[in-house]
């Protein structure tokens, strides 16, 4: 028996390329560089207690919003070398990359900029946010959203290592069979995508109960239904669509890891296989997906928009319909995926008139932030720059999406780079933009201190400019009869446009670069740009009432609500506040690197399923339930943080805030 | 602080170019009656929608200008809630979406694939089949068979059988009008007419592994006459498909060059969709008859 499975030498991809080889280097630069600061700030210690091992949703929150941030980097690498290979590849010219590198890399681009960019992003702005803004300590299962941050981050690990060690699937992110059966893709890339999509598919379907939980049973007392912020009520729809749609993934993977490892038939061309049941069972997943990513998007516009506007909510009840019916109406939408499938026109219309149907709430909402604008009083904050931008950008989007309703238009737009401009135009537009606004608007609530703006608004310019000059183009394309994924291309009426949309890519990375330095000197300059009040943007719900960063306890005594945005209320009350509250001792979780090991287990039973490497797999997949046992076994998971301890940390925080208004006094 | 309007001279742009009817070798310069009525489609659905787009994205630009920090204009903070307005955002879009929900309806059984067009002229059966990374096509009334290269006379309607004999892919001629899947083990349709002559491009439009960018054909609609032409031309090829050497035939290839073959295997197209249904003897089952 191979010790390594089916690992040889020449499954080092570095070897291939010069582009993969630079790829690899930087990649492990990086990380040597990383663990060599650590090593030499001696920072291990505080990292494994303090964050690696942390069961506090915050620290989580912060985890995952850096797993999305690094993603984003790797992300759109791939996007550039796509838009360069594309803008050179024509009339014979094959370009500087071959397909077996240009198929991996849009299938890694799309499969992590969903699964590790855009998912880890949302669940760390919901980390960060839900528990703060509904008056709860900690989330249902702390232990749990460990596990789930671990196992996001396992998927991560594989994804990026098969770019050193094998390659990626060269399938597209949906991985259709039967191409990506053993038959036609016999390598290790279509095993990378399931395994790490696996492993993190698990993580956010944990999620998606833990916060269900969170949210329906740990309100502040008072917070009723319809006292919700609206984040909170997006991220519970958001909740209800994973439990709902995750299974669906798993399940399907599940099913098309049988017929690789297994020799099963259920997507193959053989012996009764399906491959129409596996792309119906991919966006009976996929659609909803695109909802629990754009969904919270909103809820972030729907904070940002009263705070900035200095008004209420306008029509907050349509709001939370609007909300509820999307979240319905995400499961009966997905046939509009492949319209060009041979349906009947029945089926084909029924789709296309539901999908056509989500506009109706949609639209609501857009309505909704406009008149909540109208009679306000806007402050142009880089946050309400990304909204704005959403706006205009995400009602765009919105018009094509229903243009590629139209069964008979999407029987010529199916496939083009007009879906292509379409997706990117709501998934940038609408669901990347509101996380930067998100990212924006609670970085002082999770770090203690504010990004500075200058940057922030240079990177929205960036991002807002190059996005058009990057998918404009796009839209025209698909209109000239050019279908996506090609590596290259003899109609030289494309070329120019496919120029363009790279000189938007370059854009694009100007606004991302800006981000970087942004955060870079924020952190440099934190002393200056510190939130010591805990309510830098002058907020209406109460994660604002407690002090930045929250103590690990979030709220010294649990919040009474009696309305809507409680601390605006609050506020207009005035002194109400500083009554001298009676502190009591404070029921924790311990933090336990359980989670970590479990996932450790799991990334590594990834592995060796990839490669074959069976005693591997039989020892981590062992490992999994011994150390899960090991933690039940364990009663020393709770502890209570005394009245005094609390009365300490809340008069610290106090004196802080007294020094700061003695200072504006002055 | 002021806004810029990129957003706008971007949306201009792709109207001005919906409008301008677009470029060469475009779903909006169709050569044919399917292409046609979608392209027509297209614009009249962007259209309805433009009536609320264009509002929306005004009163949006209007509105951040309007009430900015500092413009003095009226400022009410706890206004929340107007029935009136509730009902123009729910209704607006209904209505517009009423309208778009009909169009739906009768458009997509109209311009249905498998729809026979309606011609007083008899439709020209093609068999389309899907290999790496090429495209077969089989005439099996004149019973010839070309790799990459496709001939039909203009006007007259044509009615593609597709399949795959291996990774799913999407027939589609866009000037002509809609695509559809082609998969193994089934056959789906596409009726599609040529309303002039002309050579278009053809192209699978699902991506089918490393070969996909190369796997495109000619569709030569011409007269009558040419046509039976082209027809004779095949016929004169030595090369023929039985059997016994289809194999070589659908060999994975890139960049494949136009073939012809004289004759061809008569049941070829039923048997590579019946490889896949199992046993031998459930040849016939599993196809559907018209």
């Amino acid at each position: 028996m191979n010790l390594l499975g089916r690992m040889g030498w020449s499954d080092l991809a570095m070897l291939e390329s010069p582009v993969i080889m630079g790829a690899g280097l930087f990649m492990g630069l990086v990380v040597v560089a990383v663990l060599g600061v650590i090593t030499y700030m001696k920072a291990w210690k505080y990292l494994w207690t303090e964050w690696l091992t942390s069961v506090d949703h915050k620290k989580i929150g912060v985890m995952y919003i850096i797993v999305a941030l690094i993603m984003l980097l790797r992300g759109f690498s791939d996007a550039i070398l796509m838009r360069t290979q594309q803008a050179m590849a024509y009339g014979g010219h094959p370009g500087y990359l071959p397909p077996h590198h240009y198929d991996q890399i849009f299938t890694a681009h799309g499969t992590i900029m969903i699964f590790f960019m855009a998912m880890p992003f949302m669940i760390g702005l919901m980390n960060i946010a839900v528990p703060l803004q509904i008056g709860a300590r900690d989330v249902a299962f702390p232990f749990l959203n460990s596990f789930s941050f671990w196992m996001t981050a396992a998927g991560a690990v594989l994804v990026n290592l098969s770019l050193v060690l094998g390659e990626f699937g060269q399938t597209g992110w949906l991985a259709y069979p039967p191409l990506s059966e053993l038959k036609f893709s016999p390598g290790v890339g279509v095993d990378y995508y399931i395994w790490s999509l696996q492993l993190t598919g698990l993580g956010t379907l944990l999620t998606g109960v833990n916060f269900f939980v969170t949210i329906v049973k740990m309100r502040a007392p008072g917070m009723t239904w319809m006292r919700m912020p609206i984040f909170t009520w997006t991220i519970l729809c958001t909740a209800i669509l994973i439990m709902a749609a995750f299974p669906i993934l798993t399940v399907t993977f599940g099913m098309l890891s049988l017929d690789r490892y297994l020799g099963f038939h259920f997507f193959t061309n053989e012996l009764g296989g399906n491959q129409m049941m596996y792309v119906n069972l991919i966006w009976a997943w996929g659609h909803p997906e695109v909802y629990i990513l754009i969904l919270p998007a909103f809820g972030v516009f729907s904070e940002v928009v009263p705070t900035f506007a200095r008004k209420r909510l306008f029509g907050y009840n349509a709001m939370v319909y609007a909300t509820v019916c999307i979240t319905f109406l995400s499961f009966v939408v997905w046939l509009h995926h492949f319209f060009t499938m041979g349906s009947s026109a029945n089926v084909n219309a029924f789709f296309g008139i539901t999908t056509m149907i989500i506009s109706i709430p949609t639209g609501v909402k857009i309505f909704n932030w406009l008149f909540t604008m109208y009679r306000g009083r806007i402050q142009y904050t880089s946050m309400m720059l990304w909204t704005m931008g959403f706006m205009v950008t995400f009602v765009i989007g919105g018009m094509t999406g229903v243009m590629l309703a139209l069964p008979g238009n999407d029987w010529v737009l199916h496939n083009s780079l007009f879906l292509i401009a379409h997706f990117h135009n709501v998934i940038i537009g609408g669901v990347f933009f509101g996380y930067m606004a998100g990212y924006t608007y609670w970085f002082p609530k999770a770090t203690g201190f504010k990004l500075h703006e200058g940057w922030a608004k240079a990177s929205f310019w960036f991002w807002l400019t190059g996005f058009y000059v990057a998918f404009m183009p796009l839209y025209a394309l698909g209109f000239m009869g050019m279908t996506r994924r090609m590596n290259h291309y003899d109609n030289p009426a494309w070329t120019p446009f496919l120029e363009v949309a790279l000189v938007g890519a370059l854009l694009v990375l100007c606004g991302i670069s800006c981000q970087v330095i942004g955060l870079v000197v924020s952190i440099r300059n934190r002393h200056e740009n510190q939130d010591v009040t805990g309510d830098p943007w002058n907020g209406r719900t109460i994660e604002w009432s407690t002090s930045s960063p929250p103590p690990f306890y979030n709220f010294a005594v649990l919040p009474h609500i009696d309305s809507l945005d409680a601390f605006n209320e609050t506020k207009q009350r005035g002194h109400e506040a500083r009554e001298t509250p009676v502190y009591s001792d404070i029921h924790m979780p311990r933090n336990t690197p359980a989670g970590l090991f479990m996932s450790v287990a799991a990334g590594m039973l990834g592995f060796a399923l990839i490669w074959h490497i069976w005693w591997l797999a039989a020892i981590s997949l062992l490992a999994i339930p011994v150390i899960f046992i090991v933690r039940s076994c364990n009663d020393d998971i709770d502890y209570y943080v005394p009245a005094a301890e609390v009365a300490r940390i809340e008069a610290l925080h106090n004196a802080r805030v007294a020094k700061l208004e003695l200072t504006h006094v002055a | 602080m002021t806004k810029r309007l990129p957003p706008l001279s971007g949306a201009l742009a792709l109207g001005a170019l919906l409008t301008a009817g677009g470029c060469q070798n475009s779903i909006l310069d169709p050569k044919g009656a399917i292409g046609a009525a979608e392209k027509s489609l297209i614009l009249t659905s962007t259209y309805a929608m433009l009536v609320i787009v264009i509002p929306v994205i005004a009163l949006t630009l209007w509105f951040a200008w309007r009430y900015r920090e500092g413009s003095g204009a009226r400022y009410e903070p706890d206004w929340g809630h107007s029935v009136r307005i509730e009902i123009f955002c729910w209704g607006i879009p209904s209505i517009i979406i009423a309208f778009l929900g009909y169009l739906t309806w009768t458009s997509t059984h109209a311009l249905d694939p498998y729809r026979p067009l309606d011609s007083a002229k008899k439709p020209l059966v093609i068999e389309a089949v899907a290999l790496n990374w090429k495209w077969l096509f089989i005439y099996p009334e004149q019973g010839i068979a070309t790799i990459n290269e496709v001939a039909f006379p203009v006007g007259t309607p044509v009615d593609f059988r597709i399949t795959s004999d291996s990774v799913m892919n999407s027939f589609f001629i866009p000037q002509l009008g809609s695509q559809i899947y082609a998969m193994a083990g089934m056959r789906t349709q596409l009726h599609l007419i040529a309303g002039e002559a002309g050579t278009f491009p053809g192209l699978s439009a699902n991506y089918s592994g490393r070969g996909f960018s190369d796997m495109r054909f000619n569709a030569i609609a011409t007269s009558d006459a040419k046509f039976a032409d082209w027809v004779a031309a095949a016929r004169h090829s030595p090369a023929t498909i039985d059997t016994a050497d289809y194999s070589k035939v659908a060999a994975p290839e890139e960049k494949a060059p136009v073939q012809y073959f004289s004759a061809v295997e008569p049941n070829l197209f039923n048997e590579i969709i019946a490889k896949y249904m199992g046993k031998a003897e459930s040849f016939h089952s599993g196809l559907k008859e018209d």
